[in-house]
Parts: C-alpha cells; structure tokens; sequence
C-alpha cells in the first residue's frame, strides 16, 4: 500500500489544508511509513469482534429543556476575526463563475 | 525562606496557609519569583501573569482571614497546561491558530481549582494540540527537562511536568489522550495521573480525540496528587461523557499505601526488546519494594496490547480530523487570506495551512484517510475491533490481580531533535500508556528511580479497573513510601541538591541557611 504525494494533496484538498509543495514532498513519505506501520490492525480482529466506539458504555443524556444564562452577543463576537452588524463576517462563499 | 517553600508539598503548603502560618500571597510571589529565576531556561510556561496570579492569591487570603473554610489546597499555586480554558486568559493550546485568543468561558475543572482556592500560576506548554510526546511541537517554544535541559520532558504536558521539577510550580493539571500526563511525569520524576475515563470534566479542554482525553492532576508527590484529583473530580452535567457515581476515596487511598495482600499483575508484553536496560532494571526494583510490603507480584499477558500503537493511530488522528474541523477561521482564530477575493474555503484552507504545524497537518490527513469512504471499514472499523479487544484483555486480567503495572516509557528522556524526523520512533513513546485510554481505565506513572546508564528519571506505571483510582494511589503511596526510605528523600530532592540541579536555585543541604520558622517547617512535614 503506498500514499503518493498525490494522494496527499488530495486528502489534504478534502481536510481544508493548504499544503505548499515542501510540505508535500516532506509529509507525503512520512505519512506512507505511518500508515504501513499501522496496517496490520486490520489483520488482527475477526468478523465476531463487535467495534467499541467508546471507552465505557454510554447512554444519552438529556438535561431540562430551561432558559438558562448563555454568552451574549458581544462575548461571542469578541474573538471574531471580522465582525459587522453585530454578526461574524464571513469571506464570500461562492465562486466568480458561480 | 524561598527555597524551603518552593521544596514543600502542595499538601504541606496548603496546611501552613490554612494555619495562617505563610500567607497565599507569600507562596505565590515565591513561585512567581522562581518562574523569573529559571524559565527564560527551562521554558515551561507560555503565559505568566503577576498581576492575574496575585489577585488570585489575595482573593484566597480574604476569605481565609474572614474564617472561610477552604479545601486542603487553597493558597497553592497550580500551573495550568495550555489546553485548559481560562476566561479572558491567553490558551493557545500550542498552536499559532489560536494565538491571542481570549476564551469567553473557563473549563469546568478550572472552575473548580478556583473555588478550591488554587491560585494559577501560569499556562503551561504544550505539543500543539496535545499531539506529541515531547513538547517539541508546540508552536512556540521547546521546554527543557529540569533534569538536563537539552533533554525533552515528555510530551503533550511538558510544561507542566517541567514546570514541577524545576520547582515553579507544585502542582499542575494536564490532559491524556494517549500518555500525555503519564510520560512527561515518568521522565521528570513526578507523579501524573490519568483517571478513569469520566472521572474528569473534557468541559471547556481543547478536544483531540475525545474519546480518549482526560483530565487530570500532575504532582511531586502521591498524596499532593490524589488531593488535587479530589477536587477535579466529580460528575459535571456540562460534559455527557461524565460520570455520574462517587469519587474513588483517593485520599485515603494515598494516605494508607497498605498493599497487604494486593495481586500485582505485571504485564508481560510491556517489556524486552525496545526497552532500555536501566528501566527494566528500576522498575523490577519496584516490584520487589511493594513485594516487601506485603504484595503479590504475578506475570499476566494481555496479548492484544501490541496492537495497542497502530488501533491508537487510526482511531485518534480519525477524531482529530473531525474535532479539528471547528477551526474553521470564521468565529475565532486565526484568518489568512480574506482579501475580498478569495472564498470562503480558500481562507480556510490558508489559515489552516499556515496556523497548523507538521504533526497535526499528518494526523488531520490520516484520518481523513482513514475515514474516507473505501477504506473506513479497513481502518477505522479494524482498529475499534482491535480496541474491543484490548478492553477484553483488561477484563480478562482485572479478574486474576487487582492493578497491573509496567513501566511508563520504554526510554528514558531522549535529546531534543531525536526523534522529531521520525515520527513513528516519537509515537513508541507511549507504547505502554495507550491501553489504558483505549479502555477507558485509570492509570498513573510514579517515580521509580534513575537509570544507571544515564542518571535519569524512570517511571512506573500502574493501571487499574474503571472507577478504581484509588488503588493507584494506594500502589504508589507504598512505592514511594518504600523507595524514599532507601534513597534518603525524593527523586527532585537528589535533583534539587545536585551540582546539575544548581541553577533550580533550591539547595537546602548547603550554603544558604533556611531563613524560615524552622519549628513550623518540622511540623509541617509530619503531616
């Protein structure tokens, strides 16, 4: 099984990462070597072992559907990068052609 | 006066300061002081704050001067790993996208230190988003470990766990997801504890893999942490994951160190090739001082913890890539790129290109790998079989002993730059810690002595079933009962009075006389 730097720049692509040509050619053969490393835990388990997703067995949990004290708008503002009209303001979402 | 209360035990201070005896504020400007003294060296801390921790200090002698009765810390100062979030207090988590940030909100379990009456001292490093064992990925600096500073001292919590052996601090709170509290604390000679899984909030601390992480208490001694897990443990509604039962009597545990009687189970597959010489030997010495206690010391195989490592880096770096995803560059954070041209996932691929570094950008592409459609069932589905199957084997042993043990790491503390090429040398490191997260169990690594090749530290860990934390207590309570008797003192203090120890600044055994109320300092340490 090999990752190639194509691979990567696609995975990369889809995880929102821009990734200069460097870090390509230094992370695509690390990640290779990873990968192979863990690839014998696919060997390990029968079809009867049943997944566990979690550390202990959970239930869900609901808590009472009350008002209670939350951040404000302005405490949630504060750390924004960009803010306009007592809103997060975002970078456009379309393309030009779009 | 200085050094004399930068050696004391978090529990010692915590007694003088509720006799009045020394004030809050005199401990933490002692602390304070000592933080300017060493660590523009060490570099344990990424945020201090006179003026923050001062205030804090001065709040906490008010309320005991008023007759207020606080819990058996107040007055101490706590060092604060960079994950944890402090209302309008720098996090960071180590990493340059969240530079600067100011959370709106704190952690449950730095509410809880605050109304205990802990006083912190300062943010501690950190690998980047807890991903490292070696502190070697924090964005913006490379803790040394006190031990020798050009050594790593361990990793995620590095910080903290360099913070208490150069005495800047006497406790700290760190995180583990995969060994991030356990190794640092085998390689600096201090005690770090990771408990059961929902023992401790994840309210308000960072998410790596969340269902791995935990919070919990980092030390110098067995009893400062067990005193410092009483009060961060507990059921919290703001974490679904939390449970909801009594806190394991820890205390007590830590306090009686009686292993009369106790089936040890030494884990046969964490151990051999790979492991230095000078770590087995100490932790076989281990064996044999609870042994002399009175403790029954048999071999068990847990065969499937081999595959511990490569389960742990599928389905770690599978949650990263998902719990990763919120920095996003939109409601807080670092944006790069938001020139009125580019979109929306053009800024956010940018930011995240130039605000994440190398290790997360690996576990954030792995995961998206191993999650990807074609190869989930592969990965990601193969590698929770295996962790079904390391549960199994925990159960399996748990009905033969009651704890099982081995030591923390297989190395000691290796030189910074080693293994920062190589990341599969770095992810050995927590080799012997995984399980435990995997299974959700309780685990702590103790002091067990220093390698003969090498003079440095070498942990002992000890893991016992869920919601059975005081049994690690109780095992390292008799270890380091048994083992400071035959070594004169502590670990750190052999440090502290060395000729490599001397910058610390700390010597009691020479020169500079202890100007301190020396009747108190005695009774203080009957405690």
């Amino acid at each position: 099984m090999a990752l190639s730097p194509t691979d990567v720049a696609r995975l990369a692509r889809l995880a929102r990462i821009e990734l200069s040509d460097d870090e390509l050619a230094r992370l695509a053969p690390q990640l290779d070597v990873i990968l192979d490393a863990v690839a014998e835990v696919s060997q390990v388990a029968g079809p009867d072992v049943v997944p566990m997703t979690h550390a202990l067995p959970l239930t869900n949990v609901f808590r009472p559907d009350v008002v209670k004290p939350s951040l404000t708008p302005a405490q949630a503002l504060a750390m924004a990068p960009a803010e306009e009209d007592g809103r997060f303001r975002v970078p456009r979402i379309m393309d030009e052609e779009a | 006066m200085s050094a004399e209360i930068l050696r004391a035990t978090a529990s010692e201070l915590g007694e003088r300061i509720a006799r009045r005896e020394l004030t809050a504020v005199e401990v933490t400007t002692a602390f304070l002081d000592q933080i300017e003294r060493v660590d523009d060296d060490v570099k344990a801390f990424l945020h201090v704050d006179r003026a923050w921790s001062l205030d804090q200090a001065r709040v906490v002698d008010a309320r005991l001067d008023a007759g207020e009765k606080l819990g058996p810390l107040a007055g101490v100062p706590i060092a604060v790993k960079d994950i944890f979030c402090t209302q309008g207090v720098p996090t960071t988590c180590g990493s340059k996208i969240l530079e600067g940030w100011l959370p709106p909100y704190n952690a449950t379990v730095i509410d809880r230190v605050r109304n205990a009456g802990l006083v912190m001292i300062g943010k501690a490093n950190m690998d980047e988003f807890a991903m490292g064992s070696s502190t070697e990925n924090s964005a913006f600096q490379v803790t040394g470990n006190p031990w020798d500073l050009e050594r790593i001292p361990g990793g995620s919590g590095g910080g903290s766990s360099a913070a208490l052996a150069s005495f800047q601090a006497p406790l700290a709170l760190g995180t583990d997801t995969g060994g991030s509290i356990r190794q640092p604390a085998a390689v600096t000679a201090t005690v770090g504890v990771k408990p059961t899984y929902g023992g401790t909030s994840r309210y308000g601390v960072i998410a790596m893999a969340s269902s791995l992480d935990q919070p919990g208490p980092c030390a110098r001694t067995v009893l400062d942490a067990a005193l410092l897990h009483e009060v961060i443990c507990g059921h919290d509604p703001m974490d679904s994951t939390s449970i909801d039962a009594p806190v394991p009597a820890v205390v007590d545990a830590a306090r009686s160190g009686d292993v009369r009687g106790l089936r040890i189970g030494v884990v046969k597959e964490l151990g051999g090739n790979g492991y230095a010489p000078g770590v087995e030997q100490r932790f076989r010495e281990a064996l044999d001082v609870l042994k002399a206690q009175g403790a029954e010391i048999v071999e068990v195989s847990c065969p499937h913890f081999k595959y511990g490592l490569g389960a742990y880096y599928l389905i770690m770096p599978s949650e990263v890539s998902s719990n990763l995803a919120r920095f996003d560059a939109m409601r807080y954070g670092l944006r790069v790129g938001d020139d009125g041209v580019n979109t929306v996932e053009d800024v956010m691929r940018l930011t995240r290109g130039a605000g994440f570094g190398d290790e997360v950008k690996r576990r954030i592409i792995i995961g998206t790998y191993a999650l990807s459609s074609g190869y989930y069932d592969a990965y990601y589905g193969s590698a929770q079989k295996v962790r079904r199957l390391i549960a199994e084997d925990f159960d399996a042993a748990f009905t033969q002993v009651d704890v099982l043990v081995s030591p923390s790491t297989p190395t000691t503390a290796f030189k910074q730059g080693e293994r920062t090429a190589d990341p599969l040398a770095m992810y050995m490191s927590d080799l012997c810690t995984i399980p435990s997260n995997m299974a959700g169990n309780a685990s702590a690594s103790f002091p067990c002595g220093l390698a003969p090749e090498d003079g440095l530290p070498v942990g002992f860990q000890v893991m016992a079933p869920v919601l059975a934390d005081d049994r690690l207590y109780r095992v390292g309570a008799a270890l380091e009962r048994g083992l400071e008797a035959s070594w004169g003192g502590s670990l750190l203090d052999q440090l502290a009075d060395s000729d490599a120890g001397a910058y610390l600044g700390v010597r009691t055994d020479v020169a500079t006389p202890p100007l301190a109320e020396p009747v108190e300092a005695s009774d203080a340490r009957e405690i």
